[in-house]
C-alpha cells in the first residue's frame, strides 16, 4: 500500500478545484473521492514511493507504508519540508534501535520561487549558429580554477 | 461515449516532456526567443515541479567536467564513455555536452541548488565526474527557473497532457498530438519545429518484485517509453536499441550506490568474502580492449558479478562496515572519528533520503545499521535510458566544429540534436550514443538542441501544414480504447474479463512475460538468442494485433493504454537491434548465447534502424564508429581487435 491516506486528517483540499496529492503525483495515482471527500491512491502497485505527495498534503494526511512484498512491517520515514530543509524521522522496526533524525538543506541563497534563468554571466555572441549557449563562455569559469575560457572549447 | 473538444494550440517552438532535458531547453529556448520573437511551449504529462526521474531529487550531479580546474579535459570524459560503451559511442555527441555542462551546473547553483562545498570553497567531488548536492527539490528548483523562463519570454506550459504522437507533413514534424488526464480534452500542438524529451522507458522488461512494489523499478514507472516511440513513429533513425541499462543497486529498494563505491570507496563481495572484481578478473581479458581500460565499464562489473551469482556465491554483499571502518581509523584522535562517523552516517542516509528513499523504509525495516554490517546489492532489470549508462534513443546531428574528416558525412547534416526527420529534435533520453549525460547533461544537451530548435524556427519561419485528415483519424484512433470498452463492458459480469478487449495492465504484463523470457530479461538471467528473439518477435506481433482491442475505463487508464503501447515498440526496436547484432559486446547489459564473444573486426558499428508506419515494416542497418579522438585505432589495434 505504498502511500496511504489517513481519513482523519485528510480534509480533500477544503474542495478547492484540484487537491494537492492529485496536482503533485508524477505517476497520476492520486485521486479524492467525492463522496467521502478523502483522497486515495487508485493504484498503489504503480507507485514509486518518491514522497511527492507525501511532502506537499497541506495537512500531513499522506505517509508511506513499504511494499509488503518485500518489506517487513515497522519501519517508517517521515518527512517534514519547509521552504530551507527537509526534516527526516527514521523508525525502524526493532525499538531496540533509536530512531534517526537528520535535517537536510533543499535550496540555498535563493528565496522560493525567485530563481532568475537569464543574466547571470554576460552572454559571448548573438549569432543563433554559434556554439555559445546563454551565459557562455563566462558562466563557463569559475574563479577556483586556473583555467579560464574566452569562448567555448573545441575538443 | 463522452465528447471530447479538440484544443489547438499554435506555437514556434515545441518541448514535449517537462524533465531535465525539457527544463533546459525551456530555459535555453526562452533567452533566444525573447530575442527573435519566437514562441516556445512545453507539455509534461504530469507535474513540471516533480515530473520524470528527478520527481524525488538526486543526491548527486553525475557529470560535471570541472574544466577550470585544470584537472579534466573534454577527452578525458570522451575516453571515460566511450570506453563504458565498449566503443559504440557518439564522440562528438558526448564532447558537445561535455563543453557545455559546466556552466549549467554553475547556473543550477545561482538557482538556488545546495552543492556541497569544502573549506576551500571547492565543490565536493564524489568520484571524478560527480559532485554531491543537497537535492531533494533539484526538480523543484529546475522547474523553477523554466517555468520563469517561460514566463518572460511569453512562452507557455501545459500539465497533465499526455502526448501520443507526432504530427507529420511528409517527412516533416509539424507538432504532437495527445489528451488531457483531467479533461476530454484532445490537445493538437502545431509548430515549426519540435523537441522530444519525454524521458527513457520501464516496465518493458518485468521488474523483481511483481506485488506492492511492482512500482520500486530503478527507472520511474512514469517514464514509459513515450520519447521512443514518439521518434520511431515519425520514421527518425534510431540508434543503439540494444544498448539497455542494468544498474547494480542495493537490493530490492534499489538504492544508489554511487556514494558507497566512490566517496566512500567501499567494497562489493560475494557471499564468502571475494572481491569478484579480483577473483574474476581473468574474465576481463575476454572483452578487450575495453576489459583492461580505467574504470572498468559498468557493464563488465555487472558481469563479473553475475558471474559469481550465477556460480552461486549470492548473496552479494556491500561491505559498509568495513568502508565505515576504514575511513574512521583514518581520524588523528578518537574525538574526531567519532564526529566522522556521525557525519558519515547522516551523509549515507541523505544519500537514500534525496533520492531512493524506499531504500531507507527497507534498511529501518530490516534493521540494518550500515556501521555494523554488510547490504545486499544486486542487478535490478533491463531499462532503456540513454543519458545513463545506456545508449538508446534516437540518432541525432552532431555540431559542425567538432566533427573531423573522418566523420563529418556521417554524424552531422545541419541542426545539431536534430533527428533525421525534418524538425524534430531529440535529447536527454531521447537521443541515443551519447551516454553518460546524467542530470546535468541531460538539461545540456536540451539547451544545446533548443538553441539550434530556435535557429531552425528563423530559417524555416512558415507556418507548419497540418493535414486535418491526419489529426480527425489520430484523435479516433487515440479515444478508440474509451470506446471499445463502453462497446463491450456489459457483455461479462466482470470488466476485467471480457473476450472483446484487453485492459492495459494485462496488455503490459504480456508484453513484460514476453520480454523477461525471449528478450533476456531477470528470469533469463539477461541471456537470450537469435532462435529466442525470434520467437519473441512472433508473440510480440501478436500483442501488437491485440493492441487494436485496448480498453480504458476513464482517462487515466485510456494514459496507461497509450503507455504500454509505447513500450511495446520501444521493445520491438529493441529485439530487432539485439537480434541484428551478431555478437556479444555488454555482457552485463545481455548475453547472446548463440553468439558468446565480441567481435570488433566485424561490429565494432551502430546498429540503427528506421520504422515505416505506413508499411508497419522495419529496415536495420549498420553504421560506422568514427572517432574524433584518434589513440583509440591504436589501442583497438594493439589489442588485436
Ligand atoms: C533512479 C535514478 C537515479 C539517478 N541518479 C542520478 C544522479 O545521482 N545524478 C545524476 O546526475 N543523474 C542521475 N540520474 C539520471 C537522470 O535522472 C537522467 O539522466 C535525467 O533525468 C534524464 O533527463 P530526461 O529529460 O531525458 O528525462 P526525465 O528527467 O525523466 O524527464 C522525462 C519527462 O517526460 C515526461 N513525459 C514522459 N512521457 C510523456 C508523455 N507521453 N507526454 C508528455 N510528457 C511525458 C515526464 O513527465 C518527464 O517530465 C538518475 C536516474 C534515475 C532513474
Ligand atoms: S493533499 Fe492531503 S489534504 Fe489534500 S486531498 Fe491529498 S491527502 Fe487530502
Ligand atoms: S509516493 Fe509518489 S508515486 Fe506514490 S502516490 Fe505519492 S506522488 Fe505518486
Amino acid at each position: 500500500m505504498p502511500s496511504f491516506v489517513i481519513p482523519d486528517k485528510c480534509d480533500g483540499c477544503k474542495a478547492l478545484d484540484k487537491t494537492a496529492c492529485q496536482y503533485i503525483c508524477p505517476n497520476d495515482l492520486m485521486v479524492l473521492d467525492k463522496d467521502k471527500m478523502k483522497a486515495y491512491n487508485q493504484d498503489p502497485q504503480m507507485c514509486w514511493e518518491c514522497y511527492s505527495c507525501v511532502k506537499i498534503c497541506p495537512t500531513q494526511a499522506i505517509e508511506v507504508r513499504g511494499y509488503a512484498d518485500f518489506v517487513p512491517l515497522g519501519a517508517s520515514a517521515t518527512a517534514m519540508r519547509s521552504t530551507e530543509d527537509i526534516m527526516w524521522t527514521i523508525q525502524f522496526r526493532s525499538k531496540e534501535i533509536r530512531p534517526k533524525r537528520f535535517k537536510f538543506p533543499i535550496r540555498r541563497g535563493v528565496e522560493e520561487g525567485k530563481a532568475q534563468p537569464f543574466d547571470h554571466y554576460p552572454t559571448g555572441d548573438d549569432d543563433l549558429k554559434s556554439p555559445t549557449l546563454m551565459c557562455e563562455p563566462a558562466g563557463l569559469n569559475t574563479e577556483r580554477g586556473p583555467v579560464k575560457f574566452d569562448r567555448v572549447p573545441t575538443i | 461515449m463522452a465528447e471530447f473538444e479538440t484544443v489547438t494550440v499554435e506555437t514556434d517552438l515545441l518541448i514535449c516532456g517537462g524533465g531535465m532535458a525539457a527544463c533546459g531547453a525551456a530555459v535555453e529556448a526562452s533567452y533566444w526567443a525573447k530575442k527573435h520573437g519566437i514562441k516556445v511551449t512545453l507539455v509534461d504529462k504530469a507535474a513540471v515541479d516533480r515530473s520524470g526521474a528527478v520527481a524525488m531529487g538526486l543526491s548527486a550531479i553525475n557529470q560535471y567536467i570541472d574544466l577550470n580546474s585544470g584537472n579534466n579535459t573534454i577527452r578525458d570524459y570522451v575516453d571515460y564513455v566511450r570506453n563504458d560503451l565498449m566503443g559504440i559511442t557518439r564522440e562528438d555527441l558526448v564532447a558537445s555536452i561535455a563543453r557545455h555542462v559546466d556552466s549549467t551546473v554553475h547556473l543550477f547553483e545561482k538557482w538556488g541548488l545546495p552543492i556541497w562545498k569544502d573549506e576551500q570553497g571547492n565543490y565536493v567531488h564524489e568520484g571524478r565526474w560527480q559532485l554531491m548536492i543537497n537535492g531533494e527539490s533539484y526538480k523543484v528548483i529546475v522547474a523553477e527557473a523554466a517555468k520563469n523562463a517561460l514566463a518572460e519570454a511569453g512562452g507557455e506550459y501545459y500539465e497533465r497532457v499526455f502526448i501520443t504522437h507526432p504530427l507529420m507533413d511528409g517527412q516533416k514534424c509539424v507538432g504532437a498530438i495527445g489528451f488531457s488526464v483531467r479533461e476530454n480534452k484532445i490537445y493538437v500542438f502545431k509548430a515549426k519545429a519540435t523537441i522530444v524529451a519525454m524521458g527513457g522507458a520501464v516496465h518493458v522488461f518485468k521488474p523483481r518484485s511483481t506485488g506492492e512494489g511492482f512500482g520500486r523499478s530503478w527507472y520511474p514507472p512514469f517514464n514509459s517509453g513515450a520519447s521512443a516511440f514518439f521518434t520511431i513513429w515519425a520514421g527518425a533513425e534510431m540508434t543503439c536499441q540494444e544498448v539497455r541499462f542494468i544498474p547494480v543497486r542495493f537490493k530490492d529498494a534499489y538504492g544508489p550506490v554511487g556514494a558507497w563505491f566512490l566517496l566512500f570507496k567501499s567494497v562489493a563481495t560475494n557471499a564468502y568474502g571475494d572481491n569478484y572484481m579480483q577473483t574474476n578478473a581473468a574474465e576481463l581479458d575476454k572483452w578487450l580492449p575495453y576489459g583492461r581500460v580505467k574504470p572498468c565499464p559498468a557493464n563488465l562489473r555487472n558481469w563479473l558479478m553475475m558471474l559469481d551469482v550465477m556460480e552461486g556465491k549470492a548473496p552479494i554483499y556491500m561491505q559498509t562496515a568495513d568502508a565505515i571502518k576504514r575511513i574512521a581509523e583514518q581520524a588523528p584522535d578518537e574525538k574526531t572519528a567519532k564526529r566522522k562517523l556521525r557525519e558519515l552516517e547522516s551523509e549515507a542516509w541523505e544519500d537514500f533520503l534525496d533520492m531512493t528513499i524506499s531504500q531507507a523504509i527497507l534498511w529501518a525495516a530490516t534493521n540494518v545499521e550500515p556501521e555494523k554490517r554488510p547490504s545486499e546489492i544486486m542487478a535490478c532489470d533491463p531499462y532503456f535510458i540513454g543519458s545513463h549508462s545506456g545508449a538508446s534513443g534516437a540518432w541525432v546531428s552532431g555540431p559542425e566544429d567538432l566533427q573531423n574528416e573522418a566523420t563529418r558525412d556521417e554524424y552531422f547534416w545541419g541542426y545539431t540534436n536534430m533527428t533525421t526527420v525534418d524538425a524534430l529534435f531529440a535529447a536527454g533520453d531521447a537521443s541515443g550514443a551519447s551516454s553518460h549525460k546524467f542530470s546535468s547533461g541531460s538539461f545540456t544537451e536540451g539547451r544545446i538542441a533548443a538553441k539550434s530548435a530556435v535557429a531552425y524556427v528563423v530559417d524555416h519561419n512558415e507556418p507548419p501544414t497540418v493535414d486535418q485528415a491526419q489529426v480527425d483519424e489520430l484523435k479516433a484512433k487515440i479515444l478508440k480504447p474509451l470506446e471499445t470498452f463502453q462497446q463491450h463492458k456489459d457483455a461479462t459480469t466482470d470488466p476485467d474479463i471480457n473476450p472483446n478487449y484487453i485492459r492495459p495492465k494485462q496488455h503490459m504484463y504480456r508484453l513484460q512475460k514476453i520480454m523477461d523470457e525471449y528478450a533476456g530479461g531477470v528470469s533469463a538471467q539477461f541471456k537470450t538468442s537469435d532462435k529466442l528473439l525470434e520467437k519473441g518477435m512472433e508473440l510480440l506481433g501478436y500483442l501488437k494485433e491485440d493492441s487494436e482491442k485496448l480498453a480504458a475505463q476513464n482517462l487515466h487508464e485510456l494514459m496507461r493504454c497509450w503507455e504500454s503501447v509505447h513500450r511495446m515498440y520501444q521493445a520491438d526496436a529493441h529485439m530487432r537491434s539485439i537480434l541484428f547484432r551478431e555478437e556479444t559486446r555488454w555482457p552485463g547489459y545481455y548475453f547472446r548465447s548463440d553468439k558468446p564473444s565480441i567481435d570488433n573486426k566485424n561490429w565494432l558499428a551502430f546498429v540503427n534502424c528506421v520504422y515505416d508506419r505506413d508499411k508497419d515494416e522495419w529496415t536495420m542497418m549498420k553504421k560506422p564508429v568514427k572517432y574524433i579522438v584518434a589513440e583509440v585505432e591504436q589501442q583497438l589495434s594493439e589489442a588485436g581487435g
